[in-house]
């Protein structure tokens, strides 16, 4: 009896085997990896990326495939879970490309795995975008690496232009934490790209201190001295608040500007109405957001019953690119080291891709250069999309 | 003319900032010599008491204000806090007293100053466990209004942190100089062997010391609130080791020494960030004050017998 069952058990098994494989013997499946923290330390980054990834794949099935050079494939996602770890997120690239046999893949999100996991990608000839890692190393001489957003000193020459366009200034102030590789970074881009803009001495007064410092009196009311109309001061959102009411106290009265750091939602909730009215520069804004990036923003909202963040709005972009790349090839062979190539090729070709973080073009290194959005703080707290501001 | 009165603003203008910041300094390394008189060790775990004194001060302010800022007027809500948060501050004081130094008095120097280290790290990651790494925004006691008199401005919290420190340590000075318990003190840091042979006993009095350099650290907290509004369980190290510095510049044990030093620290820190690059401004303000070490030693106002034992 036992021998019987084991062996119907056996026929069925190799039967489906069988079956499965002439199935896709006939029919090229397109799979995409994704690469994301699904437990760990930042689960909810890695529900964003899956979240945006679901609705990617819907819209991909409500079409009957992907449309590539007039034939419909059939697109499944691999997703992998990095656990918010580097050694987890290589094994994780590794497995989906040595054995998943994925065309592309979609993340890792943060620095720490990407820049690991985009070794393995560029070992293995095969495309990788990260929607959200900002270390430059992550896609340094790594043909097959991208990356969907900008890179943190890219955001100087953008604020630079924002204030000049915007209010027509010529005299800008800079406070930065001197002991802070980000902050450091960004106020010497911008000193930089404002004084090209308006000539040396245009940054009239550039002034630091260190991390955990709680008083900034002498350098703002230096700055204030100085005659500067604008203050830029790339901080995050412990130092903002302090930083604006003690400027409002020395009599400051001109706009502060700042950059993602301050993007996160403690910001508001430490600095309370002094911060209002206030400008930063992000890669996305849900508040105020028009056109495509309200669609999905609206139908984020709709499915999953909360507000996309930006990493869910990069990670949308990223597989769009990565569509965009494999529909350009046109010509799937079939042969999955062929099709690498060629969509990377592709991917590389890209030229202002419209994008719902903004329009991207990539450059050699596989960035993106795309315009950033100028948030507005507006009257009720929230953070508005207020412009698109391109370098 | 008109160069001058800009000067003469500027002037102003830091030497307000430099009286704030002075202020937090003063009252802070205060406590530091207040132990120091009586148990001849700095007790390094008052930053630390510091940063506790601010949380328990945030907890009572937002209680106070959640329950009576109704029908009681805003002033009143302040002292109330202050008060109630200064007296349960110096039961942490008489916690690191009792918990940490007593087994230790007879113990190596050496092994009663880590004692102090260690309390303060138990103190800074216990409100970690206890309240998260999130940040908490102190609420105001006080609306903030800013006046400019002749270019130079300042806000009524600014002037109330300057009278308030002001008058706290005006406190201390009458207790210290008038009661029987500052007498005491007094006897303590100037003999500590023969004073309990007077019937005086050293089990009192430390802990009331460490007590009163609590409340006065917690009030200093409350104000640093007010001043600086975001909480953080590491805030007490930095501004501990800079009041620790004010102590030692003022002379060891000599409360009106670390007073004046605080407000002096305050006074280097600003002017050298306001003259040279601030950038340099720690790097500058403490070669500074090693300079002065190095020609008054005993600080400003150090006698002979308070240097006698290390550390």
């Amino acid at each position: 009896m036992r021998k019987i069952a084991c062996l119907v058990t056996v026929t069925f098994v190799l039967a489906m085997m069988f079956s499965t494989s002439a199935f896709s013997a006939r029919k090229t499946i397109i799979k995409i990896g994704i690469n994301a923290p699904m437990t760990g330390d930042i689960p909810k980054v890695g529900e964003g990326s899956k979240y945006a990834a679901m609705l990617w794949l819907d819209d991909i099935e409500k079409a009957g495939g992907l449309d590539v050079g007039g034939k419909k494939y059939e697109v499944e996602l691999v997703i992998e879970d990095n656990e918010s770890k580097a050694e987890s997120a290589v094994k994780a690239n590794t497995k989906m490309i040595t054995q998943d046999d994925v065309l592309a893949i979609i993340g890792p999100q943060s620095s720490k795995q990407a820049v690991p996991a985009g070794e393995v990608a560029n070992k293995y000839k095969t495309v990788m975008i990260s929607p959200w890692s900002t270390n430059p190393n992550t896609t340094l001489d790594r043909p097959y690496v991208f990356r969907g957003c900008f890179l943190d000193p890219f955001q100087g020459p953008v604020v630079s232009n924002f204030i000049s366009e915007e209010f027509g200034f010529t005299k800008a102030a800079v406070l930065y934490d001197v002991a802070s590789d980000y902050p450091k970074g960004l106020a010497e881009v911008f000193k930089q790209a404002w004084e090209k803009k308006h000539g040396p001495g245009s940054v009239t007064a550039y002034e630091s201190f260190t991390t955990k410092d709680t008083d900034f009196s002498s350098q703002l009311t230096k700055i204030v001295k100085s005659g500067a109309q604008v203050l830029f001061t790339p901080q995050y959102y412990n130092e903002v608040p302090l930083i604006v009411r003690q400027a409002k106290d020395l009599g400051w009265k001109g706009p502060i500007v700042g950059s993602d750091s301050w993007g996160s939602a403690e910001t508001i909730e430490l600095c309370g109405e002094a911060c209002f009215g206030q400008f930063f520069s992000s890669h996305y804004a849900a508040a105020g957001a028009k056109g495509a990036t309200k669609a999905f923003i609206d139908r984020y909202t709709k499915t999953y019953g909360y507000v996309p963040d930006d990493v869910a709005a990069l990670t949308w972009d990223a597989l769009r690119l990565a569509q965009q790349a494999i529909q350009d090839y046109g010509n799937i062979t079939g042969k999955i080291e062929k099709d690498r190539e060629g969509v990377r090729n592709a991917l590389a070709k890209i030229k202002n891709f419209a994008g719902i973080t903004g329009n991207m073009t990539f450059t050699e290194e596989g960035d993106p250069i795309k315009c950033a959005v100028i948030v507005k703080i507006n009257n009720n707290g929230e953070y508005e999309f207020y412009k698109s501001s391109c370098p | 003319m008109e160069a001058l009165t800009d000067f003469v603003q500027f002037i102003i203008q830091n030497l307000i900032n430099a009286l704030q910041r002075g202020s937090f300094y003063a009252v802070i390394s205060i406590g530091y010599s207040m132990v120091y008189g009586v148990l001849m060790l700095f007790n390094f775990a008052h930053g630390d008491i510091f940063m506790v004194g601010t949380y328990i001060g945030f907890g009572i302010a937002t209680l106070f204000l959640a329950l009576f800022s109704g029908f009681l007027p805003g002033p009143l809500i302040f002292v109330a806090t202050v008060v109630v948060t200064m007296f349960l501050a110096s039961w942490i004081g008489v916690f690191v007293e009792v918990a940490g130094y007593r087994p230790l008095r007879s113990a190596p120097r050496a092994s009663a100053a880590i004692t102090g280290l260690m309390i303060g790290i138990i103190f800074e990651t216990g409100i970690l466990i206890l309240l998260g790494a999130k940040r908490l925004s102190f609420p105001p006691l006080m609306e903030s209004i800013a006046y400019n008199i002749g270019g130079v401005y300042f806000t009524n919290v600014k002037v109330m942190i300057i009278i308030l420190s002001l008058l706290l340590m005006l406190a201390l000075h009458a207790f210290i100089q008038k009661t029987k318990w500052g007498m005491a003190m007094r006897a303590m840091s100037y003999d500590f062997l023969a004073v309990p042979l007077m019937g005086v006993s050293i089990n009192t009095i430390a802990p009331l010391t460490f007590a009163v350099g609590a409340g006065l650290a917690a009030v200093a907290g409350i104000l640093y609130g007010q001043a600086y509004p975001i909480l953080d369980p590491y805030m007490g190290v930095i501004i501990g080791w800079k009041a620790f510095v004010a102590a030692i510049l003022g002379g060891r044990g000599s409360i009106k020494g670390a007073a004046l030093a605080g407000y002096l620290l305050g006074f280097i820190e600003i002017f050298v960030a306001t003259i040279f690059p601030s950038t340099l401004r720690d790097l500058i303000a403490y070669s500074i004050i090693l300079l002065i070490l190095t020609y008054r030693p005993r600080g400003f106002f150090g006698m002979e017998h308070s240097t006698k034992l290390r550390l």
